[in-house]
C-alpha cells in the first residue's frame, strides 16, 4: 500500500479495499516506528488526523470523492494550518498555534485530503541540509549518517521512508529539488505565482514557491491539480485558467529538444553524479528526444545574486517576529529595545541570524546600490539567459545538485560551501521558472536527481517529460533498504 | 540680523474608505482595542497585502484636484524599523515612485495669493497606537488603526510664515473634504501635519537645517508650534549655537517644542520595493473614470460665482471656502430665483455669524437654505425690511416657525400703500416745520431727519424707498 | 568593502538582535566569507539594465473596498505573550 501511486490509492479507497482511516493509521504506525530516528515530523496530532480521515471516509461513501480524498499527505511546517502548531523549524514559533489556514492547506482540506502532520525543515527554510532546524537534524533514510537535503528535509525523509503518500514542500533556492535529488523522489517547483503563497511563512517573498514532493511525476500532477490556482489573497498569484496538469502525461517525446547548459556540467559537479545524469540524458535520446548544447553564461552569478536578494527580503520578512503579538518573548529584559534584541537573539538560530544580518547590511544606507540594486540587475541577466535558451530548446536538463547526500555536520560550519549546494537550482527561482528533480540513478548507493527546467507555465509538459522517463525506467520506485 | 523662516508640510490624511489599505478589516474609528486588527493588521506569519482599489481612487482624485501628474506606474516599498505599533517591522509606503507627482495649490493670506508647490503625494499605511498607563511601566498596543490608508501630501519648502503654513493646511483640509477623500476630523487624527521648519538670514538662498514638528492635529497648535520653533531656532543661532536635524514634539500645555528621545538615533530605513506587491498601474482610462466623479473644484466654482452671479472675488472666495458653505449658498440662491447678491450677503453675514457663535457647521444649520430663501424673498418683494428680516431670522433659528408666519405674527409687514405713506408724510411735514425750513435752506441732513421721523411714525413698517420718493416729491 | 566589528554591531542593532562580543567576532568572520562570495557581482557591468523585482511583468491587482474581516481578537490574543484589556502589552514606549 505504501508504494502505491496516488491514483492507485484513490482507486483502493473508492473500491473500499481500504478505508481512509485504515490507510491513515497505516502511515501513523510507520511514523511511530520510524520517525523517532529520522525526525521527519515536528508535529503530529493523531486525533486531528484521524478525524479528517473519518470525514474523508464519509465523503467517499457519499460519492463525493476527489482525486485525493482520504489520502494522507505530509505538510511542510511552513504552512499555517488552523489549530496546528506551525513552527517553521524555529524556536521563535515553538508555541505558535496557527489561527488560520494557508491557501495550500485549504486546497487540500477542501479536496478531502488528510493532514498527517507537519514536517521538519531548516529554520525559516534557510538551509540545504535540514541542520538549521530548532527541532533537530533529519536523517536521510538512504544513509542515516547523511543529510536529507533542505530546506524541505522533513518532507524529503518522509517521502523516502514512505511515511506519507506524498508531501508538500517549498522552494526558494532549491528546497524542493535538492532534497528530492538527495532522497530519491520526484519534486516540482512550479512557475512563481502558480501556487498561492498565502499562509506560507515567508522567507524570500519574490522567490518562494510551494510545490509537490511525490513518488512520481504522475503523483506530482495530481497534487498540482489540488495546489495550483488563482488566489485573490496573494497579490503575486497569477490569474490564469485552471489547468489539468495530467493532460499531457502520455504524450510521446519524439522531437523534444533538450538543452544541456555547459555551465551545469563544468567544474564543481561530482564525476559520479555527472555519469548518472549523462545516462539519463542518453535514455531521453532513446525516447526520441534531441539534445542541443546551450549556455547559461550567468549561472555562477546566481549564487551571489541569490545571497543578496534572499537575505534582504528575509531580513524584512522576519522583522515581525518581535515578541509582541505572538512567538517567543525573552523571559527577562530591561526595556523595549532589550526585549526586542533578546527575544530575537534567543528565538532565531545562527543561520537565520546570519542571513538577517547580511540582508540588513546589503539594504543599509550606502550599500543598497552596490548590493541590492546590482543583484536585481544581474537577476534580469540571468532571466534573459533562460529566455535565450528557450529559443533553442523545449526543456533544459542537468543535475539537481552538485553531489549526493553529504554527511551530517560536514558543511554545517561552512556557510559558503553549503550555499554552493544550490548552484544548479537557484537561477530557476531568480527567473521564476518551473523546475523539477526526478530520480535518475545512484552514485555510491546514494540517489542522484536529474533536474528538468521548463519555460514559464510549462509544468504540464515537464511532467510529461518526467513521466515518459519514469515509464521507461524504474529509478523512481527504488526504496532505501530496511525501510 | 533679519531672519526668514522656511516651512514645508507633510500631511497625513486618512482616506475615507471602508477597509484598510491592504486588507478587508474595517477602519471605523472608536472600536474596542484590536477588534479591527485582522490577520494582516497584526502581521501573522504568512499573511499578504492586497491593495484597496478605493484608496487608489482617492489618490487619483487628489492628484486631479491639485493639477498633479498621476504616475502611470508607481511602486510600494518597505520602510524598515522596529516599533511596537508597527506590526510587520516595516511600513508599506511609496518611496521612489509615488502615485501623485508634482502639483500645486493656491492659498490666500490676507489680500495676497500665493502658490504652494506640491512635491508629491503617496499612498501608505497608518501605524497602530500605543496606549499608556495600561500597567505600570508598560504600554498597551492597539492595532485597529494599523493599515488605515493614508495619503501623505508633501509640499516644497514654500511657506515663509506660520500664517502661510496654517493657510495652506486649512486650504488642504477643506480640499480633501471637498473631494470626499478624508473626513477631516482632526481630533480623531484623520488629518495630521508634520511641519519642517528652518530659518536662514533674510536674503540667503541656502536652506538652514530643519527640525520636523510631528503630528500637529490642530491649526491653533500648528501656529503656536511654528512660532515657538522659529523663535527657538533664531535664539539658538543668535546665541552662537547650531541647529541639529531632529524630530520634535509640540507640547500644547507649555507651548514648547522638544526633541523626541526615541527617534534620535540615525535612522536607516533600508527601503526596498515590497516583493509582496506588484507595481501599481494607473491608466488614462482609470483617471478619466475618476474624473467624471469629481465635484467642481473650489477654484473653478469661485470663478463661476464671479461670472455667473456677478460676485466680487472676495465674496466668491468666502462662499467657496468649504463645500458646505458653497452648497448652502447655491441652494439659497436657486430657491430665491437667482438673487445671488442678497443670498451672498446673508450667508456670509447673519448665517455665518450665528453658526460661528453656536459652533455649528453649515450642514447642521437650524435654518435650511430653503427656509432662508423664503425669508429673503420677503425682503426682495418689499414685504419686510432688511432689519425686520433679522428679527425673523432669529426667531426661525430658535425654531419658532416659518418666515411668513413669523412676519405675520410679529406684524413686521412693510407699508407699501402709497396713500397711507402719503398721509404719514403729510403728518410729519406738518409737525416738523423747522426741519422743513432747514432743508429748504440747503441743509441736506435735515432730509434724513425727516425720513427718520416718517419711519418712526410708521413704527418702522413703511417702505423706506417709498418714503424717500414721496418726501422728495412733497418737498420739491 | 571589508566588514568591521563595528559594522556587525551596527547591523545587529538595526536588526534588533543582541550579539555578545564573542558572537560578534564569530559573526564577522562568517559574514566576511559570505560577502566575499557576493563580491563577485561587482565585476559585472550592469549599466542600463532595469532591476528585476518580480519574475512576471504584471501589475498590481486591486481589491474592492468591502469589509471581509471579522473580529478575531480572542483567537489572535490567545497566542500573544502578554495582553490586558484587549491590548498587547510591551515595556513602556518612550517618545
Amino acid at each position: 500500500m505504501i508504494n502505491q501511486s496516488l491514483k492507485q490509492l484513490a482507486a483502493a479507497l473508492a473500491t473500499k479495499q481500504i478505508s481512509s482511516v485504515e490507510l491513515t493509521q497505516l502511515f501513523l504506525d510507520r511514523i511511530k516506528r520510524l520517525n523517532p530516528e529520522l525526525n521527519a515530523y515536528i508535529t503530529l496530532d493523531e486525533a486531528k488526523t484521524l478525524a479528517q480521515a473519518k470525514l474523508a471516509d464519509a465523503r467517499i461513501a457519499n460519492g463525493e470523492a476527489t482525486s485525493v480524498t482520504g489520502i494522507p499527505f505530509a505538510q511542510k511546517d511552513i504552512f499555517c494550518a488552523k489549530g496546528w502548531r506551525t513552527t517553521c523549524g524555529s524556536k521563535m514559533l515553538e508555541t505558535f498555534i496557527a489561527p488560520y489556514d494557508a491557501h495550500v492547506i485549504t486546497q487540500f482540506d477542501n479536496a478531502g485530503a488528510v493532514n498527517l502532520g507537519k514536517t521538519n525543515m531548516d529554520e525559516f527554510a534557510m538551509g540545504s541540509s535540514n541542520e538549521t532546524s530548532y527541532f533537530g537534524k533529519v536523517k536521510n533514510p538512504w544513509d542515516k549518517e547523511r543529510v536529507p537535503g533542505g530546506s524541505s528535509g522533513g518532507s524529503a525523509a518522509a517521502m523516502a521512508a514512505r511515511l506519507c503518500a506524498a508531501a508538500t514542500g517549498t522552494d526558494t533556492g532549491g528546497s524542493i529539488r535538492q532534497p528530492a535529488s538527495l532522497c530519491g523522489f520526484t519534486g516540482l517547483k512550479p512557475t512563481y505565482g502558480v501556487v498561492s503563497r498565502y499562509g506560507m511563512i515567508a522567507f524570500a517573498s519574490s522567490l518562494d514557491q510551494a510545490g509537490p514532493m511525490a513518488k512520481s511525476a504522475e503523483d506530482c500532477a495530481v497534487m498540482m491539480n489540488v495546489m495550483a490556482g488563482f488566489d485573490e489573497r496573494d497579490s503575486t498569484s497569477l490569474q490564469r485558467e485552471n489547468e489539468d496538469y495530467s493532460r499531457d502525461l502520455n504524450k510521446p517525446l519524439a522531437g523534444l529538444k533538450i538543452g544541456l547548459p555547459k555551465e551545469y556540467f563544468a567544474e564543481g559537479l561530482s564525476a559520479e553524479v555527472a555519469v548518472v545524469v549523462q545516462e539519463a540524458i542518453a535514455q531521453y535520446r532513446k525516447l526520441g528526444a534531441e539534445t542541443v548544447d546551450i549556455s547559461l553564461p550567468n549561472t555562477r552569478l546566481s549564487i551571489p545574486v541569490y545571497y543578496v536578494i534572499a537575505p534582504a527580503e528575509a531580513s524584512s520578512n522576519l522583522s515581525r517576529y518581535d515578541g509582541v503579538r505572538y512567538g517567543h518573548r525573552a523571559a527577562e529584559y530591561t526595556d523595549l529595545l532589550d526585549m526586542y534584541c533578546k527575544s530575537r537573539a534567543e528565538g532565531f538560530g545562527a543561520e537565520v541570524k546570519r542571513r538577517i544580518l547580511i540582508g540588513t547590511y546589503v539594504l543599509s544606507a550606502g550599500y543598497y546600490d552596490a548590493y541590492y540594486l546590482k543583484a536585481q540587475q544581474i537577476r534580469r541577466l540571468i532571466a534573459q539567459d533562460f529566455e535565450a535558451a528557450f529559443n533553442q530548446c523545449d526543456v533544459i536538463m542537468g543535475p539537481s545538485a552538485p553531489g549526493t547526500a553529504f554527511k551530517i555536520g560536514e558543511k554545517a560550519d561552512d556557510p559558503v560551501s553549503m550555499y554552493l549546494q544550490d548552484i544548479y537550482t537557484i537561477a530557476v527561482n531568480l527567473a521564476g521558472l518551473p523546475g523539477m528533480s526526478i530520480p535518475a540513478g545512484f552514485a555510491n548507493k546514494l540517489p542522484v536527481g536529474l533536474q528538468i527546467i521548463g519555460n514559464y507555465f510549462d509544468e504540464a509538459r515537464m511532467l510529461n517529460v518526467a513521466h515518459q522517463y519514469q515509464q521507461a525506467t524504474d529509478w523512481h520506485t527504488k526504496m532505501p533498504e530496511g525501510i | 540680523m533679519q531672519w526668514e523662516v522656511v516651512i514645508g508640510l507633510e500631511t497625513h490624511t486618512q482616506l475615507q474608505t471602508n477597509t484598510k489599505i491592504f486588507s478587508g478589516a474595517s477602519i471605523k474609528y472608536g472600536a474596542e482595542p484590536n477588534t479591527q486588527a485582522d490577520a494582516v493588521s497584526i502581521a501573522l506569519p504568512g499573511v499578504l497585502p492586497v491593495l484597496n482599489a478605493e484608496a487608489v481612487k482617492c489618490a487619483i482624485k487628489f492628484g486631479l484636484a491639485v493639477n498633479a501628474e498621476i504616475a502611470p506606474r508607481s511602486v510600494f516599498a518597505r520602510k524598515n524599523y522596529f516599533y511596537p505599533d508597527l506590526p510587520k517591522g516595516y511600513q508599506i509606503s511609496q518611496y521612489e515612485l509615488p502615485v501623485v507627482g508634482k502639483g500645486s495649490m493656491t492659498i490666500q493670506v490676507g489680500d495676497e495669493e500665493k502658490t504652494i508647490r506640491i512635491t508629491r503625494a503617496h499612498l501608505e499605511e497608518d501605524a497602530g497606537k500605543s496606549v499608556h498607563g495600561a500597567q505600570e511601566g508598560m504600554s498597551g498596543i492597539d492595532l485597529n488603526r494599523a493599515g488605515t490608508p493614508l495619503l501623505e501630501i508633501v509640499t516644497e519648502p514654500d511657506m515663509r510664515s506660520a500664517a502661510e503654513a496654517v493657510a495652506y493646511a486649512k486650504k488642504l483640509h477643506e480640499l480633501v473634504q471637498w473631494i470626499g477623500i478624508c473626513d477631516g476630523n482632526m481630533q480623531e487624527g484623520s488629518f495630521r501635519c508634520d511641519v519642517n521648519v528652518s530659518v536662514r538670514p533674510k536674503g540667503s538662498d541656502k536652506l538652514g537645517t530643519r527640525r520636523e514638528i510631528k503630528n500637529l492635529n490642530s491649526f491653533k497648535f500648528m501656529q503656536q508650534a511654528i512660532e515657538y520653533e522659529t523663535q527657538w531656532q533664531i535664539d539658538t543661532l543668535e546665541d552662537g549655537g547650531t541647529i541639529h536635524q531632529a524630530t520634535v514634539l509640540f507640547n500644547p500645555d507649555t507651548g514648547e517644542t522638544r526633541a523626541m528621545r526615541s527617534k534620535e538615533e540615525a535612522n536607516d530605513y533600508r527601503y526596498f520595493p515590497d516583493p509582496d506587491l506588484l507595481p501599481l498601474a494607473v491608466s488614462q482610462a482609470d483617471i478619466d473614470k475618476v474624473k467624471v466623479t469629481m465635484p467642481e473644484l473650489p477654484e473653478a466654482m469661485k470663478a463661476r460665482f464671479e461670472q455667473q452671479y456677478g460676485l466680487s472675488a472676495y465674496d466668491a472666495s468666502a462662499l467657496t471656502a468649504s463645500s458646505e458653505i458653497a452648497a448652502y449658498f447655491v441652494a439659497t440662491t436657486s430657491a430665491l430665483n437667482g438673487d445671488a447678491k442678497l443670498a451672498a450677503n446673508w450667508v456670509m453675514g447673519s448665517v455665518s455669524a450665528k453658526l460661528n457663535e453656536a459652533d455649528l457647521a453649515f450642514a447642521n444649520c437650524p435654518v435650511s437654505a430653503e427656509a432662508l430663501a423664503s425669508l429673503l424673498k420677503r425682503i426682495a418683494d418689499n414685504t419686510i425690511s432688511n432689519n425686520a428680516a433679522k428679527q425673523v431670522f432669529e426667531a426661525m433659528w430658535a425654531g419658532e416657525g416659518d418666515a411668513d408666519v413669523l412676519i405675520e405674527q410679529k406684524g413686521l409687514k412693510q407699508v407699501s400703500d402709497s396713500g397711507a405713506i402719503e398721509a404719514i408724510v403729510d403728518e410729519v411735514l406738518a409737525a416738523n416745520a423747522a426741519m422743513v425750513a432747514e432743508y429748504k435752506a440747503g441743509k441736506e441732513k435735515a432730509f434724513n431727519g425727516l425720513v427718520g421721523q416718517c419711519m418712526k411714525a410708521s413704527k418702522g413698517k413703511a417702505n423706506p424707498a417709498q418714503v424717500n420718493e414721496i418726501l422728495k416729491k412733497k418737498l420739491a | 568593502m571589508s566588514l568591521t566589528i563595528q559594522d556587525v554591531k551596527r547591523i545587529a542593532h538595526l536588526a534588533r538582535i543582541e550579539v555578545t562580543e564573542t558572537e560578534a567576532q564569530a559573526t564577522l568572520s562568517k559574514l566576511t566569507g559570505i560577502l566575499g562570495l557576493i563580491e563577485e557581482m561587482q565585476a559585472v557591468d550592469t549599466t542600463g539594465i532595469t532591476p528585476m523585482s518580480h519574475s512576471q511583468d504584471v501589475t498590481q491587482r486591486l481589491r474592492s473596498d468591502v469589509i471581509t474581516a471579522t473580529n478575531q481578537r480572542e483567537a489572535f490574543q490567545k497566542i500573544a505573550p502578554a495582553v490586558e484589556g484587549g491590548l498587547y502589552l510591551v515595556p513602556k514606549v518612550i517618545e
